[in-house]
């Protein structure tokens, strides 16, 4: 199958940096160099801890924001700079963000109808049988849409909403869904109906999705591969299972040693605290001369000296 | 480890409700359970299952929560009968609290160090050098340095906080601790440190006894000694944690145990299922056992609340089946 092993996104470089103040500038790289791909019905998973940059990776790649270096293509064309509305507007139309927050992802003064209504309005004026499509979509997400649609998003549950921007997803149909760290709003008996409703769509739909997570445990039970983020670099990426069996990186390694276990208690004589991580990633970018990325394995790669980042200033 | 037997807490068929215009909502409905001195007790429910409530209704009562009936006798005083003066009094030094989202909890216009100071005269102590000199030395303990006296709240991270957070909870010594939430706003990194430290603490003989009360049930196997299990106001299993984690009884930390992913478990292999439908609605609840609706051993017995069964090893377990449950392992 070729067409499986055709990567639907492709980002090279992708670097973002923030600034602030307006006399003496402060820069914050919050990705730097960032190179990564995404297949169609394969989840890529996004580790990475708060300030990791991972979250600024899934604006990218929704062209929320704009990237300070790098590209982005999408189906083998470079969408890095398009600006004109009707072309950035069929991006929109392929790719769908689920957020953190599912509560700030509607407007509180519509009923579930009428944002179906002007999904359909924006992008496909044409359909004639919306009420059949909507009523499909959400019971593949497991809604009833009598139940629904007639409420206004403060009287549904975060999991029911976030289950409602699946559905919005699967009406349009699109090739890219970023979901950044959807389950972290409901309880662990709820979240895994969700999990396994994103990953079968994924599946039954060729769908490619980036899973932005900050659990270790989640990434693993989901995903085909894994990106491990760390202050904004892309410190280790490959398969799940060799990246997971077989860190490499010191970062990902303590991540993985902090992970609970419910078969095994964590070693006590391990200990270490949070702030000796930043010691010992240095330390292992000093104590080694090689440079980029070092594939340790098939499908599997190492981030062994920080790249440059591209003059900005 | 628990070595003596004696108790620091007991609580007696204890009862706290939300009065609110809709009714009461049962959060804290019938609970028995002891603490044992020098021993950390872990509580895991899912969110609303009234494990909030408990360290709530043992430290503060306020409305709209109130105190139905029942007792918790800390060190043979019971804290429901004291008053709010009385159980001031207590605070810090008897029984104290980490409570869920502290880090917010810094004034941003304040250094750390004012902040601890302000903290411990409310609380009738003088913030003399012999206290700031403990303070200096409880630091070393969380591995922050001194610098972080002088610092603002802000530029710290959010790991840091919880630990000024920890140390200013245990600055007097409590009896018993009650960490609420402690580590579900942090890194993973962070949150084995600060996991950790509570039982260094305790392990230090700087703070007796700990309720250790999360949603994560495999952080929570790290540290407890026992293990309640929570659902819908009422206890459903309590028991040593290596009992409830790998010979659950109760069908409820069964499933819970079975929805947990865990590296080595991947979707397309093994699909877990998380429990069907949702917990029942505090307010409007009957008799029966509570977790009947989602339990797949549900029997016509269901429809009558269970009473509380003492197994072997002190394992205690709130379910009618739990004997044909725990038999069927191969399921």
């Amino acid at each position: 199958m070729s067409e499986e092993n055709k990567a639907i996104l492709k980002a090279e470089g992708l670097t973002k940096i923030f600034s602030s103040g307006i006399i003496n500038k402060e820069y914050t790289v919050a990705v730097n160099n960032a190179s990564f791909e995404l297949y169609p019905g394969k989840v890529t998973s996004l580790v990475g801890e708060s300030g990791s940059g991972k979250t600024t990776v899934g604006r990218l790649i929704l062209k929320l924001i704009e990237p300070t270096a790098g590209k982005i293509f999408f189906k083998g064309q470079d969408i890095t700079d398009i600006e004109d509305r009707d072309t950035k507007k069929e991006y929109y139309r392929q790719i769908q963000g689920v957020f953190q927050d599912p509560f700030s992802s509607f407007n509180p003064l519509f009923k579930i109808n009428r944002i179906f209504d002007i999904l359909f309005r924006e992008f496909e004026p044409e359909t004639k049988n919306r009420e059949e499509l909507i009523s499909q979509s959400l019971e593949e997400v497991n809604l009833n849409p009598d139940r629904i649609l007639d409420k206004y998003p403060h009287q549904l549950s975060g999991g029911q909403l976030q289950r409602l921007l699946i559905a919005r997803a699967l009406l349009l149909d699109v090739d890219i869904l970023v979901a950044d760290e959807i389950i972290s709003m409901l309880d662990a008996s709820t979240k895994m109906g969700v999990l396994n409703l994103l990953v079968d769509i994924c599946r039954d739909k060729g769908m490619a999705v980036l899973f932005i997570t900050h659990d270790l445990n989640l990434g693993y039970y989901l995903s085909d591969d894994t990106l491990i983020l760390h202050e904004g670099n892309l410190v280790e990426r490959g398969a799940t299972t060799k990246v997971y069996e077989n860190p490499y990186h010191p970062y990902t390694q303590m991540l993985f040693d902090s992970v609970p276990d419910i078969e095994e208690k964590w070693d006590r004589s391990k200990e270490f605290i949070p702030e000796q991580i930043i010691e010992a990633v240095e330390e292992f970018y000093q104590n080694n001369d090689e440079e980029g990325y070092k594939e340790v394995e098939e499908n599997h790669f190492v981030l062994m000296s920080i790249l440059e980042t591209e003059n900005y200033k | 480890m628990a070595d003596t037997e004696e108790t620091v807490l007991e609580v007696k068929d204890l009862k706290a409700y939300y009065r609110v215009m809709k009714g009461d909502v049962k959060a804290v409905d019938g609970l028995n359970f002891t603490v044992r001195r020098g021993e950390i007790l872990g509580v895991v429910g899912e969110s609303g299952c009234g494990k909030s409530t408990l360290a709530y209704s043992l430290i503060s009562l306020n409305k709209p929560l109130q105190h139905i009936s029942g007792e918790a006798n800390l060190l043979g005083q019971d804290l429901m009968k004291l008053s709010s003066e009385e159980k001031r009094k207590l605070k810090m030094k008897n029984i104290s609290i980490i409570p869920q989202y502290a880090l917010d909890a810094f004034s941003p216009t304040k250094k750390i160090k004012t902040f601890i100071k302000d903290m411990v005269k409310q609380h009738g102590r003088r913030a003399d050098k012999e206290f700031m000199d403990k303070v200096k030395t409880r630091f070393e303990i969380v591995n922050l340095s001194h610098s972080v006296l002088d610092r603002y709240s802000m530029e710290l991270s959010g790991g840091m906080k919880q630990r000024v957070v920890m140390l200013i909870s245990s600055l007097l010594d409590p009896d018993l601790i009650i960490a609420d939430e402690i580590t579900s706003a942090l890194d993973v990194t962070s949150q084995r440190y600060v996991t950790t430290l509570l039982a260094d603490l305790r392990d230090e003989g700087i703070i007796g006894s700990a309720i250790f009360i999360t949603h994560d049930l495999a952080t929570l196997y790290q540290i407890a000694d026992r293990i309640m299990v929570m659902y819908a106001g009422r206890l459903a299993e309590l028991g040593n944690a290596d009992e409830i984690v790998h010979n659950p009884r109760h069908p409820y930390t069964r499933a819970l145990i079975n929805s947990l992913p865990r590296i080595g478990i991947q979707h397309k292999d093994e699909r877990l299922t998380g429990i069907k439908g949702t917990p029942p609605d505090l307010t409007d609840i009957e008799e029966g056992c509570r977790f009947r609706f989602r339990c797949q051993y549900r029997t016509e017995e269901c429809d009558k609340s269970p009473k509380m069964e003492k197994t072997h090893q002190r394992h205690y377990i709130r379910c009618w089946n739990y004997e044909s449950v725990g038999s069927d392992k191969n399921e």
